[in-house]
């Protein structure tokens, strides 16, 4: 047993549990604010009004849950496919460290209302430029390791994960640029339409690689040792890669739709938003063929069916997405509830099934045990499926709602609803959303218990006698 | 010889950096270079210190979250909230505050709707304005003072004029006063335009008297009116006349024809000049001429006539 791995593994469960801690608060914000959707009084004071607490539950959820496990899980499968532990442990520790306290930076300063007003970036300056440190030192340890590698292919994930690396930097620097106006008060260094274009191109693409990138490469790892059986086709993952990596970065606009910005930029990222579906159908089908190798592994194997649901949301998500870029479509849903609609089913379908699964694979493999229950590992599947079906339909039904009543017109051509007629009609529907987030919470908490079940048992187990020690290469 | 690359990770990375940046460089960087990206209407002036404070607190509220600030050119959307948005608009926004989710209605055409003392109270309290609203108050606007050494900085550092009397005033304003500054310049550097049909101010009300009319003028006016005139018609002191009270309402002019109601519920505060009233100077009725049918204003105009009647004996 190599005593390097062992101190690395314990840097990779550092991130776990703190992308495990910022998860519960991240989702606890969520339901607050779903539930000030529909009862104000819930705005207890300024630090908890719902425009302040929104960007909490994005940022916390998507940097501290997201960026944390995507920190994690990739240290692990950069070790596992390179077969060597990190070039610089200490760095990654330091980083760990430096990852949580920026966190609660984040947190604490956009409850005070400090924020730059850019969706997924409203951090300010001081937290970009640490954001930017903990990139590189991420970047270092991942290429770093990557170049002292003992196996000489470098396997599909190691591609995303990069990618990941390079993306995120090229995006989160360029959007960030802004003039300082104090401690923590910025103005976007670009204005306007300008400003709408650079922040949408931002915008999309950190979904593309944060929320795509690093997720596929969890899933074309992670599947194929969950269930034994090889990828279907190694050169559609290549097609599939590269397509993707290039695609991405052409689309932001199309959340411009209608806007002052220039039609052509608009109707261009339309087009490659509609190319976009190819690339990510190559991974579905890619998932959905290995998984046709034995389908008898969804029921044999538990994460199975985390993986192959994982990659039928994200299916699902990629023809969503696209459809909802058409000008025709973008003017009935553009602002309304559908949208929230669409990204959870993103987030809670694909993006957390597939980073529970990759956890419930990684903690069990660190201490060489299986999971503490696979039951509720299966409860867990069940409540966060329903919860987010519910959260992504009921949003889908009233967002064609509110958009229809803003759009009716009597046959004089004169308005046929007030906008507040058509608001009441969401607040059933927002009961509803309520309601499904809080059975995904309830899925959620029943992961978190049993990950810090798994991991009390595995440190038992380590504590042991000799005889118990792990086989671990 | 193509497979070589995914043994090389240096290579592979450039590669994956060149191809991120194809798409960068295209769709993000080139169209700064291009003057289409950086309109400015002749009509945009910079913002006034206090218009930045309230900008200023619109971002730390997170108002962006809930309300957008871009109105499309769809029919429907150019009628409920005004001219759909120019480009040249938001020389001066850094950063842009379109947003994404229109939880609340649009504000891009906000400045000069209502009056000040609408938005006063509805900060405060916006269910005792709009009964059902789901938007938060904020109370803690009005007992805050602006910060106005922090508002000089931000005007230095975006490099906006201003002069040092601008900025002694600001000590004496509360942040509410800064957001309503705020709300009541967005949109303004676009003139409005008149809304909904032409209007005869000879016309009489067709529907005069016609108890479906009146019934029918109840929901109107429940749905849009009341809003500010209040569900007994009476208004609010000081910011929306009572529509019962000859003194406020009518001021030094006797009764209105039908067609002067009509012209005031369809054209706003703009129709006011037409119709020989004098009306608030920072803003006031909002026009409906295009969200209410002609059928729907003669029915509210008979709706209130037969509540004056009922008023006045």
């Amino acid at each position: 047993m190599n005593e390097e791995y062992r101190y690395d593994y314990k840097t990779v469960e550092g991130y776990i549990l703190s992308a495990i801690v910022w998860a519960v608060v991240g989702l606890v914000v969520g339901l607050l604010i779903s539930i000030q959707m529909f009862a104000p009084a819930f705005n207890f004071n300024a630090w908890t009004s719902f425009g302040r607490m929104r960007p909490v539950h994005t940022n916390i959820l998507g940097f501290g849950l997201g960026v944390g496990a995507i920190f994690g899980i990739s240290y692990f499968i950069v070790m596992r496919l390179t077969k060597r532990p990190l070039v610089f442990p200490k760095l990654a520790r330091l980083q760990l460290w430096l990852f949580n306290l920026g966190i609660f930076l984040a947190l604490v300063t956009l409850a005070m209302g400090y924020t730059q007003s850019l969706e997924y970036a409203e951090m300010e300056w001081p937290l970009d430029i640490a954001i930017v440190i903990l990139w590189v030192m991420f970047a270092v340890n991942v290429i770093g390791t990557i170049l002292v590698r003992r196996e000489e292919g470098m396997y599909i994930s190691l591609w995303y994960i990069i990618s990941t690396v390079v993306g995120v930097a090229v995006l989160y620097i360029v959007n960030n640029l802004s003039i300082p106006a104090g401690l923590l008060k910025s103005y976007h260094l670009f204005a306007g339409v300008n400003s709408a274009n650079v922040e949408w191109w931002y915008g999309h693409n950190v979904v593309g690689f944060v929320f795509t990138m690093p997720i596929l490469a969890m899933f074309y790892y992670f599947l194929p040792k969950s269930t034994g059986l090889p990828i279907w086709s190694h050169r559609l993952s290549i097609v599939a890669f590269w397509s993707l990596v290039f695609g991405y970065l052409w689309t932001g606009a199309h959340h411009l739709v209608y806007t002052p910005l220039p039609d052509w930029v608009q109707t261009v990222a339309i087009v490659f938003t509609l190319f976009l579906i190819a690339p990510s159908w190559g991974s579905v089908v890619n998932g959905y063929y290995t998984i046709g190798e034995d389908w008898t592994k969804m029921r044999t194997s538990y994460l199975s069916k985390f993986f192959i649901l994982g990659i039928t949301f994200y299916g699902l998500q990629t023809v969503q997405g696209p459809t909802q870029a058409l000008r025709v479509v973008s003017q009935l849903i553009h602002f309304t509830d559908w949208v929230p609609g669409h990204v959870h089913m993103g987030t809670m379908g694909w993006v957390a099934l597939t980073v529970t699964a990759s956890i419930y694979y990684v903690v069990a493999k660190i201490y060489g045990t299986e999971i503490y229950s696979e039951k509720l590992a299966n409860a867990h599947f069940w409540l966060v499926l329903v919860g987010q079906l519910v959260f992504s339909i009921t949003m889908w039904i009233t967002g064609i709602q509110q958009g229809a009543m803003w759009k009716a017109t009597t046959a004089e051509g004169t308005l046929k609803y007030t906008f507040m007629e058509g608001l009441v009609k969401n607040y059933p529907y927002w009961h509803l959303r309520a309601l499904g987030g809080a059975i995904f919470i309830v899925g959620m908490l029943l992961f978190v218990a049993n990950v810090l079940m798994t991991i009390k048992k595995g440190r038992a187990l380590e504590a042991g006698p000799k005889v118990a020690a792990p086989a671990v290469a | 010889m193509a497979g070589q690359i995914y043994k090389k990770p240096i290579a592979f990375t450039l590669m994956v950096t060149l191809t991120v940046l194809a798409g960068s460089i295209v769709m993000m960087a080139y169209p700064m270079l291009r003057p289409d990206m950086h309109p400015k209407l002749e009509t945009l002036k910079p913002f006034t210190p206090l218009q930045l404070a309230g900008r200023d607190l619109y971002q730390r509220e997170g108002c962006v979250n809930c309300h957008t600030q871009t109105v499309r050119p769809l029919k429907s959307e150019v009628m409920r909230y005004g001219d759909y948005s120019k480009a040249g608009e938001f020389y001066y926004d850094r950063p842009f505050l379109w947003g994404s989710k229109r939880t609340g209605p649009d504000l891009a055409r906000e400045g000069g709707k209502r009056p000040d003392a609408w938005h006063l109270a509805h900060f405060e309290n916006p269910q005792e304005m709009v009964p059902r609203s789901n938007m938060p108050r904020y109370t803690w606007l009005k007992t805050a003072k602006v910060d106005a050494e922090a508002t000089r900085r931000h005007m230095q550092a975006l490099s906006l004029p201003f002069a040092a009397a601008q900025i002694a005033e600001l000590g004496q304003k509360t942040e509410l006063d800064a957001m309503v500054a705020y709300m009541q310049l967005l949109g303004t550097a676009v003139p409005r335009k008149a809304a909904g049909p032409a209007v005869d101010l000879a016309a009489v009300n067709p529907l005069a008297g016609n108890p479906a009319a009146i019934a029918r003028g109840l929901k109107v006016y429940a749905d849009s009116c009341a809003v500010c005139h209040q569900d007994n018609l009476d208004g609010m002191k000081g910011a929306f006349p009572s529509l019962l009270e000859e003194d406020e309402f009518l001021e030094e002019h006797p009764d209105m024809g039908d067609g002067a109601y009509f012209a005031l519920i369809a054209g706003g505060s703009d129709a006011k000049a037409a119709i020989g009233r004098k009306g608030y100077p920072d803003g006031g009725m909002t026009a409906f001429g295009n969200q209410l049918s002609k059928d729907d204003i003669w029915s509210v105009i008979a709706y209130i006539r037969s509540e004056r009647a009922k008023h006045k004996k």
